[in-house]
This record gives C-alpha cells, structure tokens and sequence, in this order.
C-alpha cells in the first residue's frame, strides 16, 4: 500500500501538486490527466527521485518520505522511466542481471526479454546505447522490471514507443507480472486501453486529485465522446 | 625462470600465465628473456640497437605473435624499438603490452617504439596493453611511439588499453595509409591519482578511398589529467573520423585537440568529442535498481571502458 498524506511538490514559485491525499492499494492503479497535470511527478516521488516540498509518503505504513532511491528499490519498488537511459558498452544482459539483482543467465535474461516481444538471442549482447531504437529501450526497461519482481511497480507512459499491434502483449506483461509478484502496478498513461484494464483510476488535473475511483465510474467520463473529457472541461 | 610478480604482469598485459606457444618475443627488465620464430614469423634480435625484427611471411593466416614486456627492478630505464613487416596477404594477430612493477623509489620507465610495414591485402590486429603496479614511490613511465605504412587494401586495427598505474604516458601514433587502405584505433584510457596521460594520433590517408577511425574513450579520476590529440588529413578521396569520449570525475581535467585537414575536395573528414561528467540520469536509473550511486559510478565506468 502507499499513501500520499498531504503531499505538495514545487519548483520555484510554481506548484506542481497541490496538497494530494491519495491511498492506492490495488492489483492495477492507472494515474491519468491531461499534460502538465503532475502525473509523472507523482511517479517520481514514489520512486525517490524528488521529495515532496511538503507532506509525508508512507510504504505499508512506513514512513518513506526520506528515504533515497537505493533504499526505496531495495524495499521493494520499482520505476520504468518514460524515456529510457542510454548507457555506452553495458550490454542489455547487464542492466538485466542489475535488475534482477545476480548475474541472469542467458536463458533468464532470454525469458525476460521474449517476455516484452523481443528476440533474445538478437538483443542479451547489445549495448544499450543510440543503436537501440526508442521503442527497443521502451521494451528493455519494461524487462527490467519484470526482472526485478518487486511488490511495486511504476511505469511511467509505458505505452508511448511501442507500435500498435504488440500492444495486447503489453497488457499480458502486466497480467503475468501481477500474477508473480501478487504486488501493485501503477501506470501513468493515456491510453484507453490500458486505462481499460486498471482496477482503479487516479485522474490528476491542475495540480490536484480531481477523481480518485473503481474504472466502472471514472472510466465512462473521461471517455464521453461528444463533451470531451469531464475533468478538463469542469477545469 | 620467471618470479610471480613478473608472471602476474604478464598475465596483466598478455592473459598469458608463462612463456607463450608459438612466436612470441618477451623482454623481462631490460633484457631479451626468450624469443621463439615459427615457420611463418620470423624473429631476429637487431643488432645496431636493442629490439627486434619481425619478418611475417606473405599468405600466414590466423596466426598470432606475443610480444610482451615487463619491468620489475625499480629504476629501470629503456628504449626498444621493434620492427614488423608483414607481408602481402595475411591475416595476423600480434600481442603487445607492457606491465611495470616498481617497489623501489625510482622512476621505471619503458619506451618501445613500434614500426608497422603492412603489405597489400594483409589485415592485422594489434593488441596492445599498459599496465603499472608497485607499492613504492617510484613513477611508472610509459612512452610508446608508433609509426604504421598501409599498404594497398590492407587493413589494421589498434586496439590500446592502459588502465591502471601508470603514472605518466606520452603516446604518439602516426600514420600513413595508401588506396583503399583502412585503420582502425581503438583507445581505452583511465587515469587516478596524479597521472598524466597524453596521446596523439597523425593519420595520413594517401590514397584513393583510404579510411580511418580513430576512436578514444576514457575515464579521468581523482586530479588526473589527459589530453586527446588527433589530426587526419585527407590527401584523397577518403573517408576519415576521430572521436573522443571522456567521462571527467572528481578533479580531473581532460582536453580534446582534434584537427582535420581536408587537402581533396572528395575527402570527408568528421571530428566528434564530448566530455562530461557521468549522466545524472544514468546513475539515478541504476540506483532504481537498488545499486548505491558509487556502485552506479563503477557500474558505469566499467561498461564504458570495456
């Protein structure tokens, strides 16, 4: 379970979010909002990479307000970037062992990687450098989650770079990595239809929580075609 | 016999664990300590100046030759110079590398000077590795000299390595390289402590669609200092590109000199250097994969030096 207690996060002089309370505490979470409504910033305080200007976040309980990314990864979270980092000369095979913390065999590696539609015998002994389309990348970091197994799991945007018809096996990922590590996926997204296989919808806008529900209610409104999306509009 | 301080630079520079099969040169404090020719590589001592000639015959294929060279009496100074003539047609691999231990106060220094004549069709990889260790004040000092002649359409490539404790290296490669000749450096560099590491790269591409990539990636630790030198000039229609790659840390300086000459108007030169400090981005990922940001760090500069 994770919980945001009054949680606020500036730059400067401009908020970011706004005094957001927020408990999620289930299989599938999908943050969603227009751009600039503070999603990403909401992926980033779970995994430790900025603390909050203001408030507390709390892990089953536990106060992990200031805690560092390493210790947040080692207690069990896990974060896929929207844009994946390019490394020179590590190799798609290292970043995979790192992530499932030992040295991965190849056929370990081999199965996390056929896993998010890549041929593994053509991808364990890249670099995970600029000859790696963006869409590979995509595909490689959402591996190392899976290879990570934690209790949860962040992915940020996991949808963009990732062309269309291999999109169900993108859901699958998700299903099966439920069904292993029993945890919590949040994903931050705009597709609908990832939104469709969320348990619960977060819907941030302006900084703040403007629904928080099961995907029955929350999903019916931001998809009403002929008034455009509920919560921008009452924005 | 060899002691194990001297077996264990030699596995350092040439993953060798004693004397090589097959040709091989090794040099042990300042004297010639074994040479074995084969029926295809020749070997002789020269005779005017210390050193070796190196006569490969025209058509060898998929042999190699160690060369090695390793100091262990502190103080020690020399110049070698070493010969190669490969001939028309092979396809040969030769083992460089020197590894210094210096236990004592003085400085120990090994200055080999290396001469390539690469005949027509031949293709060469040369594997070259510095290595200094000692627990003395004594400064490790190696100063390597290159020239290399590419003949037409033959093909060489460079790999060099110094990674660990030498004090002090002043690298100078040139090089001239006929039609449709292609060169290849590959440099790996990382400097700690006080070091100084400077190289420099002449390439000449002489002839028509003669080629070369002279690529350097390095790491500069603790207030070390390196600089990165290259000029390529194109005589011809040819293609040629310099890079230089380095990651500065802590105090450590690094500058990227690179010159390139277009003398033909059909010749295509491009020069690349960046230098910065490890990507911000780069450690907080690892570090959300549970490694602290010093084991991120070394994660890092062990994969961008391999």
């Amino acid at each position: 379970m994770l919980e945001f207690r009054n949680v606020s996060y500036s730059v400067g002089d401009k908020e970011i979010l706004k005094n957001v309370n927020l408990t999620l505490d289930d299989r599938f979470i999908a943050i969603t909002g227009p751009n600039g409504s503070g999603k990403s910033t909401v992926a980033k305080l779970i995994a430790g990479i900025i603390k909050p200007t203001e408030g507390r976040i709390f892990m089953n309980g536990e106060d992990i307000t200031d805690m560092s990314i390493t210790e947040r990864a080692r207690a069990g979270i896990s974060f896929a970037f929207q844009q994946p980092v390019r490394f020179k000369g590590i190799k798609v095979k290292d970043l995979i062992s790192l992530a499932a913390g030992k040295s991965a065999t190849i056929s370990e590696a081999c199965s996390y990687l056929s896993e998010v539609g890549l041929c593994a015998k053509d991808y364990v002994n890249r670099e995970v450098d600029g000859s790696l389309s963006g869409g590979e990348l995509k595909r490689i970091e959402i591996a190392m989650i899976n290879a990570r197994g934690t209790r949860i799991s962040v992915f940020d945007e996991p949808e963009a770079g990732i062309d269309l018809w291999s999109f169900n096996n993108l859901i699958e990922v998700f299903e099966k990595m439920h069904e292993r590590t029993n945890g919590m996926i949040i994903i931050i997204s705009h597709q609908e239809r990832i939104l469709n296989i969320a348990d619960k919808i977060v819907v941030l806008a302006n900084g703040g929580v403007a629904d928080y529900g099961n995907k029955n209610d929350v999903f019916p409104k931001l998809m009403d075609v002929r008034s455009g999306c509920y919560y921008t509009r009452k924005s | 016999m060899m002691d194990n301080v001297q077996k264990r630079l030699l596995e350092e520079v040439a993953g060798l664990h004693d004397v090589p099969q097959g040709a091989y040169s090794l040099r042990v404090n300042g004297e010639l300590y074994g040479k074995n020719s084969s029926e295809n590589i020749e070997i002789a001592a020269k005779s005017d100046k210390p050193g070796i000639d190196i006569y490969i015959k025209a058509g060898t294929k998929n042999e190699s030759l160690h060369i090695p060279v390793i100091l262990s009496q502190s103080g020690l100074k020399e110049l070698v110079y070493n010969d190669f003539h490969i001939g028309e047609d092979c396809d040969v691999t030769i083992v460089a590398g020197c590894g210094i231990h210096n236990g004592g106060n003085e400085t120990s220094e090994h200055s080999g000077v290396h001469s390539f004549f690469v005949a027509k069709n031949a293709r060469v990889k040369y594997i070259e590795k510095h290595y200094g260790q000692g627990d003395g004040n004594g400064k490790n000092v190696m100063n390597p000299e290159s020239y290399v002649e590419l003949d037409e359409n033959s093909y060489m490539e460079m790999e060099t390595v110094q990674i660990k404790g030498v004090d002090s290296t002043n690298r100078k490669t040139t090089a001239k390289v006929s039609k449709n000749a292609t060169l290849i450096v590959q440099e790996k560099i990382m400097t700690h402590g006080s070091q100084t590491a400077i190289t420099e790269f002449e390439v000449e591409l002489n002839g028509e669609n003669s080629g070369t990539h002279v690529v350097s990636r390095s790491v500069a630790r603790d207030s070390s200092h390196q600089k990165f030198i290259s000029r390529i000039k194109g005589n011809n229609r040819c293609s040629g590109h310099t890079e230089c790659d380095a990651i500065i840390m802590d105090d450590a300086t690094v500058s990227a000199v690179p010159e390139i000459l277009a003398i033909n108007p059909d010749a295509s030169l491009i020069h690349e250097a960046a230098i910065g400090k490890i990507a911000g981005e780069q450690l907080i990922k690892l570090m959300t994969l549970g490694l602290t940001e010093k084991e991120a760090e070394e994660e890092i500069v062990n994969g961008f030096l391999r």
